[in-house]
């Protein structure tokens, strides 16, 4: 293990969120809701927007940083910088800025993302495009033309080799949509779902129903980091990061049907640098927030992170052991993906960094430490630990 | 082995792109060995690797000098998928489809997506033996590969 790592040398000092809609449903563009967001985390941290001197992102991220900076006025921008891939990119743009600010690169780095679904690209249409070369003419033309398709096709192999039933990947779901039901926030806030819905809703794709699938929505997320330093003076509790990694494992070519460990969430390797960096185990961790776009890869994804043996599934992943306030691991409090809001997760990283405040709207109880997880299966992804 | 399809049985409706060799040609062998009728994995010439998506080098050994080896049309289902919701949403008269993941035993079991023929509805066991079936798309060019249960 390296020495010299990210541990303890910066913090989330502010969390913000523009206010979260149905896919359609904001008054105004994407634009807008990211510099809402950044505005908002910059209040919550009682500093000014003017002192926000980096941006950082993920996912391709279309409002770009200098005409942020020229909207929001910044005086200088010292960092810009996004990260590779999709949704398994929101903790590495959080490692990202923590880096920039334990270098000296910035002193304030708003990480942050915004969507409004059509505005720039649907995720959840898929590649359908014309002349789908590469990787992409190995699926698309048998009509596996989406995440939540490929993904299943990932799921459906872990399920039957671990004995895997639909009860897990139920539970997943039903937890997100039981704390939605605590946050205003949320898009499912006053819409709580029963298992008897669940069961009854369609398939989009074998073995996901509709409520295995997260939504398509409006809306942004923000969080500002800097030094563990500067951040003892400011006015929230700071989430320090205990730990943050980024990366795949051997061959994890993101869309190939080829990777050698193809019944994966891509997480064997990072879960090892993640808790070998925080010097932590799994049993310490008090709460997770892990990318819920799809129920059943986060259902692997715990297995991956050591909560239990992917054999355990069954008696883990049940829906006790994973809701506020009695469960043994708490997971995606603030309604996730799936409940909350889909702002390709930033989201999850504004509710790890409550839980360890504590003003969470599913508050564990003397939460020390809280994982955020993003992208399963799609790679590179990244993770990160904070603590307070 | 090799049934060919006529264009009324082509098992989804032609609204998806079709397959497209990538632009730098690396795959094009692959996709000119489907319209004769044959399976074909890109093989090292210096180490005898294969690697199905093919790639401009050996990911074993580095070497740029690729060959192609022929493959039988058999193999066996690795995993699937039912899709239920239409994307785009042309094929939604086509829903439900199934798409199987086919290993092949005569590759390493290096995987292939494609159809699985017949009743949609069937119950699929992973595991179960297919065989490829050849479906031409002869006005525009070009052949997917699809898969049956072995009789
Ligand atoms: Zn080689």
């Amino acid at each position: 293990m390296e020495h010299n790592t990210i541990k303890d040398k910066a913090a989330i000092v502010g969390v913000g969120e523009s206010a979260y809609y149905k896919r359609g449903g904001s008054p105004v563009p994407e634009f807008g809701l990211a510099c809402q967001a950044i505005i908002n985390a910059a209040n919550d941290a009682g500093i000014k927007v003017t002192d926000i001197d980096g941006l950082a992102s993920f996912a391709m991220e279309a409002n770009e940083p200098s005409r942020l900076a020229g909207g929001l006025g910044l005086r200088e921008l010292n960092f810009c910088n996004m990260a590779w891939t999709g949704g398994g990119g929101v903790a590495a743009a959080v490692a990202n800025a923590a880096a920039a600010v334990a270098c000296g690169y910035a002193r304030y780095v708003a990480v942050f993302r915004a969507l409004a679904q059509g505005q720039t690209f649907r995720f959840g249409q898929g590649t359908t495009g014309p002349g789908m070369a590469g990787l992409m003419g190995f699926t698309v033309p048998y009509g596996l033309t989406t995440p939540a398709q490929k993904i299943a096709m990932r799921v459906r192999r872990f399920m039957h080799e671990h004995k895997i039933t639909q009860d897990a990947l139920a539970a997943v779901s039903l937890a997100s949509y039981h704390h939605a039901q605590f946050n205003p926030r949320a898009v499912m806030y006053g819409r709580p779902l029963t298992r008897e819905a669940y069961d009854n809703s369609r398939w989009i794709v074998e073995p996901f129903h509709l409520y295995d699938c997260c939504m398509e929505n409006d809306g942004a997320s923000a969080v500002i980091v800097t030094t563990a330093e500067r951040a003892r003076d400011l006015r929230q509790k700071p989430a320090y990061i205990m730990a943050a990694a980024q990366g795949s494992d051997y061959r994890d070519i993101h869309d190939s049907e080829n990777v050698p460990d193809f019944p994966s969430a891509n997480y064997k390797h990072l879960s090892r640098r993640l808790y070998e960096m925080a010097g932590i185990e799994p049993k310490d961790v008090d709460v997770v927030q892990s990318y819920d776009h799809f129920s059943g890869a986060v259902v692997i994804t715990l297995a991956e992170h050591g909560f239990c043996h992917p054999d355990e599934l069954m008696d883990f992943c049940t829906l006790e052991n994973l809701t506020w306030p009695n469960g043994k691991l708490p997971l995606n409090t603030s309604g996730g993906n799936l409940a909350e809001c889909y702002v390709i997760g930033m989201q999850l990283v504004n509710e790890a960094a409550r839980q360890v405040r504590g003003d969470s709207t599913c508050q564990v109880k003397d939460a020390e430490i809280s994982m955020m997880i993003s992208g399963s299966v799609t790679t590179p992804a990244s993770n990160l630990i904070l603590h307070r | 082995m090799a049934t060919e399809t006529s264009g009324s049985q082509y098992y989804l409706p032609e609204a998806l792109p079709p397959p497209h060799p990538a632009p730098d040609g690396r795959d094009l062998e692959f996709w000119e060995a489907l319209k004769r009728h044959q399976i074909v994995v890109q093989r090292c010439n210096s180490c005898g690797n294969l690697q199905m998506e093919p790639e401009w080098l050996c990911h074993k050994c580095l070497s740029f000098d690729r060959g192609w080896q022929q493959v039988e049309g058999k193999g066996r289902i690795y995993s699937w998928v039912r899709i239920w919701h239409p994307v785009p949403a042309a094929l939604k008269p086509a829903c439900p489809f199934v798409v199987v993941l086919v290993e092949l035993p005569q590759a390493n079991n290096l995987r292939i997506a494609g159809n699985l023929l017949g009743d949609p509805q069937q119950p699929i066991e992973i595991g179960a033996p297919v065989e490829a079936v050849f479906e031409d798309h002869r006005e525009k060019g070009y052949t997917l590969l699809q898969w049956r249960l072995a009789r």
